[in-house]
């Protein structure tokens, strides 16, 4: 037979190679740009033409953004937002997830259009509401509280993939494990759990991006407590150039750092290893 | 060890009825195949004595004990599922271990009824592997093994051959029978292929529509079908039927007449069929006259279709006879191999 690959293999591949080159492109050169500042001296910024390749590399912007006032505590805020948003968003939406993957429930179909539609419903306009509730409840400037928005947010996203998820794990593998010795409980948290366990990461991941990134709730519902974004914000109007892209490449790292943690889970498929 | 008796068992989903008073004794070592087209209620059935369906009404008795109302765990059986329902996260050796795990047994007792199911189901090369790096074959051979070592004293299996191609099936099927009597475990099978069911079988009991519809050995079944559902669901070409009436000693209907030797008890007059099979039409000399439509040679034999009026019947014939198309046959019945049945209700005239 042949050896070589035909052409038409050699420019499909191409193709799909050049495609996904320009889509990386797309994403890494406002990055790099942004790193490269934010790893520059000060001056540096304002300088034109811009030198692409680093020449004089110094964490001295970015050591004068990290230690300006308020943001190493509203890191820790924003790093326990969402921290506590993933635990509230999936032990919420992970059983209603599981419940719509594996159940006919009358309502169900209503259910599963409730969930989306609270998607329609502007941050913007529930937010003074939202603000004279939680003043109320004394919630307000409390990091649950915008803990309890994002989870609000993140609900119907986590819940729609996790029963995508739980779909895909077939219901005879539990059933399976229930014939040989498992309660429905012990097959759910052997068998389903482990096989969901990529889906259920990617949730969390994507859940800990909207939380991280979130800042109109964070604005609102925070005053000294503020996460990171909303800190950024509050000062954004008042600091220098580098100071922005300084704090834009710290905004921009947790997330790429998480992803790459559970990049992991979202690629490995069972048995391939 | 143990039989299993099912007693009046009845089962819904929702408006549908899956099954409609079931009633159905197993022995003790038996292999009885649930035999029936899609939707008839078998795997339902085979659910219920799982445990993985819950009945309506009726009793699941395993052995001695009333399993009624137990979960899974409690009733002491193994199960291979449809679609094998192996654990694509665990290697070979630890879905086999899986149930021997959830039972607590010692460690050294696990390795040792791990490697005699695996050395059973030709498995011990494959014991460190994942699902996903075997043949589909080789994950059949792993659910079975899994539900082998369990040492349950009843053995469910719902089509496992189904996903299998052709030739593996051939091959699969004979290696079941050959475990069954090795292990001799009180089987329930599923399936609606009626060569598996007669081949496999020490019983078969033929379900439709939620109701079971005959038990018996599978050659009793073959010859003497309750009703002519079951001759034309099984046998393979099924059953020919010839509808007429039956008055004063003589069969006759569209295209035929002739003289029936021994009489049905209560034929008289009435509306019937007769069942007769491919085999047991005889070619040259008969008393039913046909045409020759067209002719199959199948390698062994040949197998011949040719009108009786407006009735195809198929008949098998050995492979040297010569018949072209639109050539005028006899064929002849004998009447000890022949099958009356009423012609509304479709139930056998003892």
């Amino acid at each position: 037979m042949v050896d070589r690959p035909s052409p038409r293999y050699v420019l499909d591949r191409t193709m799909v190679y050049g495609f996904a080159v320009l889509l990386a492109l797309w994403v890494l050169v406002p990055f790099y740009l942004i790193g490269l500042a934010a790893f520059s001296p000060r001056d540096a910024v304002f300088e034109y033409p811009k030198e692409l390749v680093p020449t004089d590399l110094t964490a001295e912007t970015m050591a004068f953004f990290v230690n300006s006032r308020g943001v190493i505590p509203s890191v820790i805020n924003s790093l326990a937002v969402a921290a506590i948003t993933i635990a509230f968003a999936l032990l919420l939406g992970a059983p209603a997830g599981y419940a719509l993957a594996r159940f006919r429930f009358p309502g169900r179909d209503g259910f599963q259009l409730a969930v989306l539609a609270t998607k329609m419903f502007p941050i913007s306009i529930l937010s003074i509401p939202l603000a004279v509730t939680f003043l109320r409840l004394g919630l307000y400037d409390n990091l649950i509280g915008v803990a309890l928005v994002h989870t609000a947010m993140a609900l119907p996203f986590v819940i729609l993939v996790t029963s995508g998820v739980f779909v895909a794990v077939s219901h005879e593998l539990e059933e399976a494990a229930q014939t040989l010795g498992c309660t429905r409980l012990g097959a759910f948290r052997r068998v389903a759990l482990p096989l969901a366990l990529p889906g259920l990461a990617a949730a969390a991941i994507f859940t800990f991006v909207i939380s991280w990134n979130e800042v109109f709730a964070a604005s609102i519902l925070t005053l000294r407590n503020r996460t990171l974004p909303a800190q950024v914000l509050s000062t954004l109007a008042d600091s220098p150039l580098y100071y922005k892209f300084a704090g834009g490449f710290f905004m921009v790292v947790p997330a790429i750092i998480f992803i790459f943690f559970m990049r992991k889970y979202l690629l490995n498929l069972w048995g391939g290893k | 060890m143990a039989g299993i008796t099912i007693e009046n068992v009845t089962k819904t989903f929702g408006k549908a009825t899956a099954l409609r008073d079931v009633t159905l004794a197993i022995r003790e070592g038996e292999f009885m195949v649930l035999l029936g087209p899609s939707g008839c209620g078998k795997t339902t059935l085979l659910r219920t004595v799982a445990g993985l369906e819950r009945v309506d009404s009726g009793r699941v008795r395993i052995g001695d004990r009333d399993v009624t109302d137990l979960p899974p765990r409690d009733r002491n059986i193994a199960m291979v599922f449809q679609s094998y329902a192996v654990f694509p996260h665990m290697t070979v050796e630890q879905n086999i271990g899986f149930g021997l795990r959830m039972k607590r047994r010692p460690k050294e007792e696990i390795r040792r009824r791990v490697a005699d199911g695996a050395e059973l189901l030709g498995l011990v090369p494959y014991l460190s592997r994942y699902p996903a790096q075997l043949s589909g074959g080789q994950r059949q051979r792993v659910a079975v093994a899994r539900a082998v070592v369990m040492d349950a004293p009843v053995l469910l299996m719902d089509e496992p051959l189904s996903n299998l191609d052709a030739l593996l099936r051939l091959q699969a099927r004979a290696d079941l029978k050959r475990l069954h009597n090795e292990v001799k475990r009180t089987t329930i099978y599923v399936t609606h292929d009626q060569v598996e069911a007669m081949s496999m079988g020490d019983r078969i009991a033929v379900m439709r529509d939620g109701i079971i519809v005959q038990v018996d050995a599978p050659m009793a079944i073959y010859d003497r079908p309750a009703t002519q559902f079951v001759g034309s669901f099984i046998g393979s070409p099924p059953m020919n039927f010839l509808q007429g009436t039956l008055r004063d000693g003589t069969f006759s209907g569209d295209g035929f007449s002739f003289p029936v030797q021994r009489l049905p008890a209560g034929a008289e007059g009435r509306s019937l069929l007769m069942g007769v099979r491919a085999e047991h039409l005889a070619l040259g000399g008969g008393d039913i006259p046909a045409r020759v439509v067209v002719s199959e040679p199948l390698g062994s034999h040949a197998l011949i279709t040719a009108m009786v009026g407006k009735t195809p019947l198929k008949v098998q014939v050995p492979i040297d006879t010569e018949l072209r198309p639109d050539e005028q046959i006899r064929l002849g019945v004998q009447p000890a191999l022949v099958r009356w049945m009423d012609q509304a209700t479709g139930e056998a005239l003892s």
